[in-house]
């Protein structure tokens, strides 16, 4: 670790011992505590470690598809050769983004890249001490609003933090969604290069808007207009009033087909077209992908090696991950808030005609202790689709309740997690798939409960490979 | 019953702008317990520039946030008047957070703006501004009115609700903070209409409470009072009972003395 003050250093090292202990004890996965604790003892730790990484520091921000395009964009640089450092077990807080690099300081820092997921109201905190070479954002939704306040603050938080850095930012390219008004205006704040990703496919567009959207007004007061919505306020917008409108992106996805576990896409990456089965589902999955290849172009990564990795993807933790059980699939669908609910359940209805469901809804800290926005996400969509569905988790009869007035009679409502997936899984015919849907303790909970069961690692076993 | 009422007219009003909250999930909720009950429903929603009708027998309105509040504020306030004459005349209505300040005189939100309200409500509502926490968390309140009893929720909000000499609060507050963290209200009622901070969606787990509008909405539209049997307990119940336990084992027990965390 090369600038590395002696403070700095005895502040990794006794970092290191508090996550060891924390492992051996079994209290998880200790992704948290090694940068609590070394941070306390050394503040400007975090700085010192991204100004060490010779390949600098891509961030990843934004409400859905975090880890996710962490996760391809990481595939696609290792491909490329590169040695990459990454927060792969989803701990996106200061504390977490500090364990990681205490836990990898081991090895020489040369020559790496950093690609690290940020929580999105902690990136204007973080943002200027990681001086990021790639600044991704994804999208802005709706989520945790009793954690986070209202949208619009994570917006202005975003938009100050880039105005802030924009003096020294040159050298930062901004990687935006052409597709979400909240995120394309950021372009104005950058004094460096744009690259923009969208989806260019009418196929894409849903027949009208869906209810939790949420940028529904432009800076100049007008309501937005689309001629297509793919999700959410995601899509093509144009302002009425100022005419600002979204702009033909640099990536984009012209064809896709959406499987019931893959999706068939032509991307165009800088002009240069591409075809690949990427091996995940959904909608939401092709801008995740559209996100981690021009994160990629813009570290200069050539189309044919980001194409060859993506089709290469494995799923990140929790997200479509797949597990053989009992004669069965049980595929795991991580959902926490209604944007990211609405896509998941696209996907199923996509995967149907016979779906059976387990779905889990905690109300943790890491859930949102509100859970209002179950009443948010379209359930309805299932309904045509009658499908068998277990309902579980701390607030399982809450979820009972928003199925039940969604036309679909639960199977059975059972707070205790292992007692529904046993019973979900009896629900299934053997040969057949079971789709969990969790929030995010609980998919924490249920990956515990399948990996005890399947013999997979545990997920910090898995990221420490 | 289908037979001898004709259709309940239930009204949303900006349901497009105010709905940050998932407050829609009250219309689901009004529809399916209708349904349930063999209740006609037209639903019709209001939006910015849009007319209101002429008559309506169930209104709903949503939370916002302080950008959704100010778009909507003036064409509100603007059509006061009207509101208040529907309440005089029994018409319910369920005011939700953003929904229920703006039905108060007015809002001073967060950067000190007065925003002018239907005043339906007799009540008046202040964003203390920086310094001050938002009230949030899960609340367990005891209405005032009779046949609702015991009523849960989220809140989720930074103004502060007070009420005037005219106003009555929907309920008093066991857990969580109210309309204010100081005085144990919650929510204001003007006859048959309530104004109240909880999110939850609030009716779906609150049966008796939508048995309540949905008895105003029929007496409404019958000219005379209409009473509804009570219907066998539910999914409804059970999330009810879910979200008690967890407003009495995590939220503030309310006194006097509680304010919100900083």
């Amino acid at each position: 670790m090369p600038y590395a003050s002696l403070r700095e250093r005895s502040a990794v090292l006794i970092g290191r011992v508090a996550g060891a202990a924390t492992r051996r004890l079994g209290r998880g996965g200790g992704t948290a505590l090694p940068g609590l604790v070394a941070s306390r003892i050394a503040p400007g730790l975090l700085s010192t470690f991204a100004r060490a990484l010779a390949d600098g520091v891509v961030t990843v921000t934004g409400t859905n598809g975090k880890t996710t395009t962490a996760h391809l964009l990481t595939a696609i640089a290792r491909a490329d050769g590169r040695e990459v450092v990454a927060n792969d077990s989803g701990s996106n807080m200061e504390r977490g983004l500090v364990s990681m690099f205490v836990d990898a300081s081991g090895s020489d820092g040369a020559h790496r890249l950093g690609v690290l997921e940020i929580d999105e109201a902690e990136l204007p905190r973080l943002y200027s001490r990681l001086r990021p070479r790639v600044a991704v954002f994804l999208n802005l939704f709706r989520d945790q609003l009793d954690r986070y306040g209202e949208v619009d603050s994570v917006a202005e938080g975003w938009a100050s933090a880039l105005a802030a850095a924009d003096a020294g930012s040159t050298e930062t390219t901004l990687v935006l969604n052409a597709d979400d008004p909240s995120v394309a205006r950021l372009a104005v704040h950058s004094g460096g290069p744009v690259v923009t990703f969208g989806v260019d496919d009418p196929a894409a567009a849903l027949p009208g808007r869906e209810h939790a959207a949420d940028a529904r007004f432009c800076a100049c007061g007008a309501r937005f207009e689309y001629s297509a919505v793919h999700m959410g306020h995601v899509g093509h917008w144009r302002c009425p009033a100022c005419g600002e409108a979204r702009a033909a992106p640099d990536v984009s996805a012209r064809r896709i087909v959406l499987q019931a576990d893959r999706t068939e896409v032509d991307f165009t990456i800088a002009g240069e077209p591409c075809r690949l089965t990427l091996p995940l589902a959904g909608l939401y999955s092709v801008y995740n992908a559209l996100a981690a290849a021009a994160a990629a172009h813009a570290l200069g990564i050539a189309a044919d090696v980001i194409t060859a990795s993506l089709a290469q993807a494995a799923p990140a933790f929790g997200r479509q991950e797949e597990f053989a059980l009992d004669g069965r699939t049980v595929r795991m669908w991580l959902a926490k808030n209604p944007t990211g609910l609405n896509e998941v359940l696209r996907a199923l209805v996509a995967a149907g005609p016979s779906l059976c469901l387990l779905v889990l809804l905690n109300d943790g800290i890491q859930d949102g202790r509100d859970v209002s926005w179950i009443y948010d996400a379209d359930v309805e969509r299932l309904t045509p689709l009658a499908p068998s569905v277990v309902c579980s988790g701390d607030r399982a009869a809450d979820l009972g309740l928003r199925f039940a007035l969604a036309g679909i009679e639960p199977a059975l409502v059972e707070p205790d997690a292992e007692r529904a997936l046993d019973a979900a899984l009896a629900r299934t015919p053997a040969g057949g798939r079971l789709e969990i849907v969790p929030t995010y303790t609980a998919m924490l909970h249920m990956r515990e409960l399948l990996a005890r069961r399947t013999g997979v690692a545990s997920y910090w076993e898995d990221t420490r490979t | 019953m289908t037979a001898e009422h004709p259709p309940i007219r239930l009204l949303t009003l900006y349901d497009d702008v105010m709905n940050v909250y998932a407050d829609r999930g009250n219309a689901i909720a009004i529809q399916a317990r209708a349904r349930a009950r063999g209740l006609a429903v037209e639903a019709r929603s209001v939006s910015l520039g849009d007319p209101l009708p002429d008559a309506a027998d169930l209104l709903l309105i949503g939370g916002g946030q302080d950008r959704e509040q100010r778009r909507i504020a003036d064409e509100l306030a603007g059509r006061g008047e009207r509101l208040r004459a529907w309440a005089d005349d029994g018409v319910a209505m369920l005011a939700v957070c953003g929904g229920f300040q703006l039905f108060g005189h007015w809002y001073r939100d967060t950067a000190g703006d007065e925003l002018p309200g239907a005043g339906v409500f007799d009540v008046t509502t202040v964003a203390p501004g920086p310094g001050w926490p938002r009230c949030i968390g899960d609340v367990l309140a005891q209405a005032t009115e009779d046949g609702i009893g015991e009523v849960v929720g989220f809140e989720n909000h930074g103004g502060r609700t007070y009420l005037g000499a005219r106003a009555r609060p929907f309920a008093m507050v066991e857990f969580g903070y109210g309309n204010n963290g100081a005085d144990g209200t919650e929510g204001a009622v003007r006859d048959r209409a309530i104004g109240t901070y909880l999110h939850g969606s609030v009716l779906p787990k609150n049966p008796a409470l939508i048995d309540h509008l949905l008895a105003g909405a029929l007496s409404h539209r019958a000219g005379n009072t209409v009473r509804l049997a009570p219907l066998p307990a539910g999914y409804a119940e059970r999330a009810h009972a879910a979200a008690a336990a967890v407003a009495r084992a995590r939220a503030p027990r309310f006194d006097r003395s509680v304010r919100p965390a900083v």
